[in-house]
């Protein structure tokens, strides 16, 4: 892996700097250490940091941009007549990023000879069979158009990559000597290298902002790729959720609505569990518990949170199903037969209802804390019971600040992904039945972009719009609970 | 009140304290209500708890034990030479196989018929493990050698009450005569229990053998993961929490920042699975599967709490070491890293290990970038291969178990969640350990 290899190579430059660095100061200051501007370690550190940070910032830089341009060069040698009928240039070009890692896995499997590799006008079919030997997945016979991509593709990438070493080996080597010139007994090290720290500490912090603009890029620009092929009206309102499992037929019915009517069936159900015991256990948490009971209850039930949601589905899909088709289903308990599967609404959002009590619980409890007890002295001084004060003061005091966490709690359920795929089914259907399979948004998610499935093509880039619709929603729940929240706690702050 | 209308019901003589009235009895009886409504609400929540832990150690444990079969078997040189000789190789050993079963059991003073279909359908195909075992070591011919076979998937579920012989289907799998048979073996202690190390050490098996299912393998690729997740997250998450907490003006990018970070921490982790999916796979080819990857968009997940949990113990520090260290004549930044720092450690070293434990039962992101159970094939050949050779994780894992058709998986997926959950269990309690020991109140 060579470009771990360059790190380490980067990594011991800049130890090495730091070492020369320190000694240098030290021995340039006639009267020794008192003679230096800053303590020696600072013209050391100042050194390593003109190595590490311009060395590792191209490198880092690089390997972002390449990939970018090279698909733009390998892209534009493509001609138009060569895309065929329904597929796009992107799927073209996934094609050909699929064969140019084969070759180069080929190669280095042994199975495709060097020459054949860089052979302008090879035949195809052993190319192909090259690449089978290698285990590499190949759809159909690799044409030569794509061959040749292929073949641009990697010639750019291991120019890419030595250029790369280059300039990062040059670059570690310049910011070397420059911080060695500097290690003088006048030099400021010490607020040079707070400086360059101050701006590493920024830039950390700025990593959130990363990840939110790469999160709404990366479905920004896959669900217009999606829109492209498939009309935005008819995913926003069709009634119908049938992807082709052909992959690139164009039968595909592509509606969100039976999705999301599974999603806040499945949520509604979870929130009419968790909200009345996950409140009712908070206000006797708070309210009337012993100091001892609230030590071990609080704990214990926050267990439940801290518990995987994989735990919860084979629960759901293992426990919970079986037992409510013990109970509803045909022959159960009950004597109806309302619940023909394990999975179903029911069973995955009361499984998801038990996640979620911990959650109500101690968003409720710390908000129910937070009301002032002169509040409940001024109401148990007008004669009214525990329960009355909590009933009619502490409650409507703390309203606000519930309905914040309830609407928390909500935007979970929504994102909720592992026990709606194990717990829910994989129906898409719009019924009012609680006791039958639906799916939900999350569901559908994992399944069209798990297993063999083409990036390309609609039904894969579906789970991007998807993807996205889930995203605004949590986003604006989260943004109008947040804001609840925060503004209950400045009222009594 | 709103009871404040029922007072003219109440008679006058009955005003008294020494006597309850019917209104107080009735507020006292609601009192008593409410009270039991938030009892009952705890008793639920607790009740859960223990139903979960009780149908996880239920069904998970019996993941632990195999069931195997072990016969002390001589293989002959020229028994050898014939077998490899004949057109079905793997047959002629299976008919030496059974004939030393048979003359096992009737050194133990049992009769019992082994014929050869029975003793595939218990055993599976022994032929070509024996025949293996022989051509890879040739010189145990002639000599007693100990063979421990684990028995197929449905003998396995008759010892762990999975198959029972009330209700029983005879099958091409199975034959009731064929548990008799068992039986018999059982009582001459040809067939007995034992830990299953390979469910521990092992890999992932194919769709058809539930027996040969081990955990092992996405327990490295877990902890790989773990290992990016930790080097990157710590380090950055503190430096984050370190800016925003002590350095950062009041501005509108650090009310950005802000905002960004408590957003992240409410979004669904499916969609950091997107994240890694478009950006580290489509746009910057890192390989699919790879733990490499899986424990970069896990640390973009993790972050977050981090950050939060940092934060909180950067503020639990007092003011006046800050003025203390400043008033010797420290820089801003010394008196940050040289005082605050690790004052703050064992909070921050808590909230780490939190976050990686939330991190590490994370799954659905890793469906998205091809950590799926059936990858995780073997171990890594070298440490360098582990973060860029397909693998999975142990949730992964059990998701890949749970959704298999074969009801031998479902132990597995339970018994991978007692191992996932152990490994949650010594991160919490090397958390609350930290926290007790080194957290100090000002």
């Amino acid at each position: 892996m060579p470009v771990l290899w360059l790190f380490l190579i980067v990594l011991a430059v800049a130890i090495l700097g730091y070492l020369l660095g320190r000694a240098r100061a030290l021995s340039a200051a006639p009267e020794g250490r008192r003679g230096l501007h800053s303590l020696p370690v600072y013209y050391g550190a100042n050194v390593a940091l003109k190595v590490l940070v311009p060395a590792l910032g191209i490198l880092i830089l690089w390997l972002l941009v390449q990939p970018f341009v090279i698909d733009r060069a390998v892209s534009g040698t493509i001609p138009d007549s060569d895309i065929a009928e329904g597929a796009s240039r992107g799927l073209v070009m996934s094609e050909v990023a699929r064969v140019a890692d084969g070759v180069k896995a080929a190669v280095g499997a042994g199975t495709m000879p060097a020459a054949m590799a860089a052979d302008p006008s090879p035949d195809l079919e052993a190319v192909t069979q090259a690449l089978k030997d290698a285990g590499q997945v190949v759809t159909g016979d690799v044409t030569q158009t794509v061959f040749a991509a292929a073949q641009k593709y990697n010639a750019m990438a291991a120019q890419g990559g030595l250029y790369m070493t280059i300039l990062v080996l040059l670059a570690a080597a310049a910011g070397c000597v420059m911080g060695l010139h500097e290690a003088k007994p006048d030099f400021r090290a010490r607020n040079v290298v707070e400086k360059g720290i101050r701006a590493l500490l920024i830039a950390a912090a700025s990593i959130a902002i990363l990840t939110t603009v790469g999160i709404v890029l990366s479905l920004i620009f896959n669900t217009v790729e999606f829109f492209r092929l498939y009309p935005a009206s008819q995913f926003f309102f069709s009634l119908e959720w049938a992807p082709s499992f052909s992959g690139r037929g164009g039968a595909s019915e592509l509606g969100i609505l039976p999705l999301l009517w599974g999603t806040l069936y499945i949520s509604f159900v979870a929130l009419a569990v968790a909200v009345p015991i996950g409140l009712f256990a908070a206000i006797y948490l708070s309210e009337y518990a012993s100091p001892r009971l609230r030590a071990v209850a609080k704990p214990l039930l926050e267990v439940l949170a801290g518990i995987p949601t994989i735990v919860y589905g084979l629960f759901a899909l293992l426990t919970v199903g079986p037992l409510l088709v013990s109970v509803f289903g045909d022959g159960g308990y009950l004597g109806v037969s309302w619940q023909g599967g394990g999975r179903a609404v029911m069973t995955a959002g009361l499984v998801m209802g038990i996640m979620l009590i911990p959650f109500v619980s101690s968003l409720s409890d710390d908000i129910i804390n937070a009301v002032p007890q002169a509040m409940r002295d001024g109401s148990y001084g007008l004669g009214a019971t525990q329960s009355e004060t909590i009933k009619q003061v502490v409650l409507p005091a703390a309203l606000p600040g519930i309905v914040g966490a309830i609407l928390l709690a909500a935007s979970r359920a929504i994102g909720e992904t592992m026990i709606v795929v194990l717990g829910a089914g994989a129906a898409a259907r719009l019924s009012l039945n609680p006791f039958e399979a639906m799916t939900t948004v999350t569901a559908k998610i994992v399944s069209q972009l798990t297993g063999d499935s083409d990036f390309a093509s609609p039904e894969a880039l579906v789970a991007f719009a998807l993807g996205m619709s889930l995203f605004v929603i949590t986003l604006g729940l989260n943004v109008v609970a947040l804001a609840i929240v925060r503004k209950y706690r400045e009222q009594y702050d | 009140m709103s009871d404040a209308s029922m007072d003219s019901t109440a008679p006058r003589q009955s005003r008294t304290l020494l006597e309850t009235d019917a209104r107080t009895r009735r507020r006292n009886a609601a009192e008593k209500r409410f009270r039991m409504y938030g009892l009952a609400a705890i008793g639920i929540g607790l009740f859960f708890l223990i139903v979960l832990a009780a149908s996880i150690l239920r069904s998970g444990l019996p993941a632990f034990t195999q069931t195997v079969l072990s016969v002390d078997f001589v293989l002959t040189q020229e028994q050898f030479d014939k077998a490899e000789g004949t057109l079905f190789k793997t047959k002629a050993y299976e008919g030496y196989f059974n004939a030393a079963l048979v003359s096992q059991l009737q050194s133990q003073g049992l009769e019992a018929e082994v014929d050869a279909k029975a003793a595939e359908r218990i055993l599976g195909k022994t032929g070509s493990t024996i025949r293996e075992f022989y051509r890879a070591n040739p010189d145990q011919l002639g000599q007693e050698v100990r063979f421990d076979l684990s028995v197929s998937s449905r003998v396995d579920g008759y010892f762990k009450g999975r198959v029972t012989r009330d209700g029983f289907v005879e099958s091409r799998f199975l034959m009731l005569a064929d548990l008799d048979l068992v039986d018999a073996l059982t009582e001459g202690g040809i067939i007995r229990q034992q830990f299953n190390w390979n469910f521990v050490t092992g890999a992932d098996s194919g769709v058809d053998n539930p027996g040969g299912a081990g955990i092992g393998a996405s327990v490295v690729g877990s902890f790989f993961m773990m290992l990016v997740v930790l080097v990157l997250s710590l380090p950055i998450g503190v430096a984050a929490s370190i800016y925003l907490e002590e350095f950062a003006p009041q501005n509108r990018f650090t009310d950005l920042i802000e905002v960004n970070i408590s957003n992240l921490a409410a979004v669904p982790s499916i969609v950091f699975g997107i994240l890694g999916l478009a950006v580290f796979i489509q746009f910057m080819h890192l390989p699919q599967s790879a733990p490499l990857v899986g424990g970069l968009v896990l640390t973009l997940m993790t972050l977050p709490t981090i950050i939060i949990s940092t934060r909180a113990s950067l503020k639990a520090v007092p003011p006046s070491i800050r003025d203390a260290a400043l008033g010797l004549g420290a820089s801003k930044m010394q008196s940050v890293f040289h005082h605050v720092l690790p004052l703050a450690a064992p909070g921050i070293l808590t909230g780490t290990i939190i976050g990686l434990a939330q991190a590490l039962g994370e799954t659905a992101p890793l469906l998205l970038i091809g950590m799926v159970g059936f990858v995780a094939r073997g171990y890594p050949e070298t440490f360098a291969a582990g973060f860029t050779d397909p693998n999975s994780a142990m949730p992964a894992q059990i998701y890949t178990w749970a959704s298999r058709a074969d009801a031998g998986f479902y132990e597995k997926a339970w018994g991978g969640i007692i191992v996932l959950l152990l490994f949650l269990l010594t991160m919490n309690i090397i958390a609350i350990i930290l926290r007790r020991r080194f957290e100090r109140r000002w």
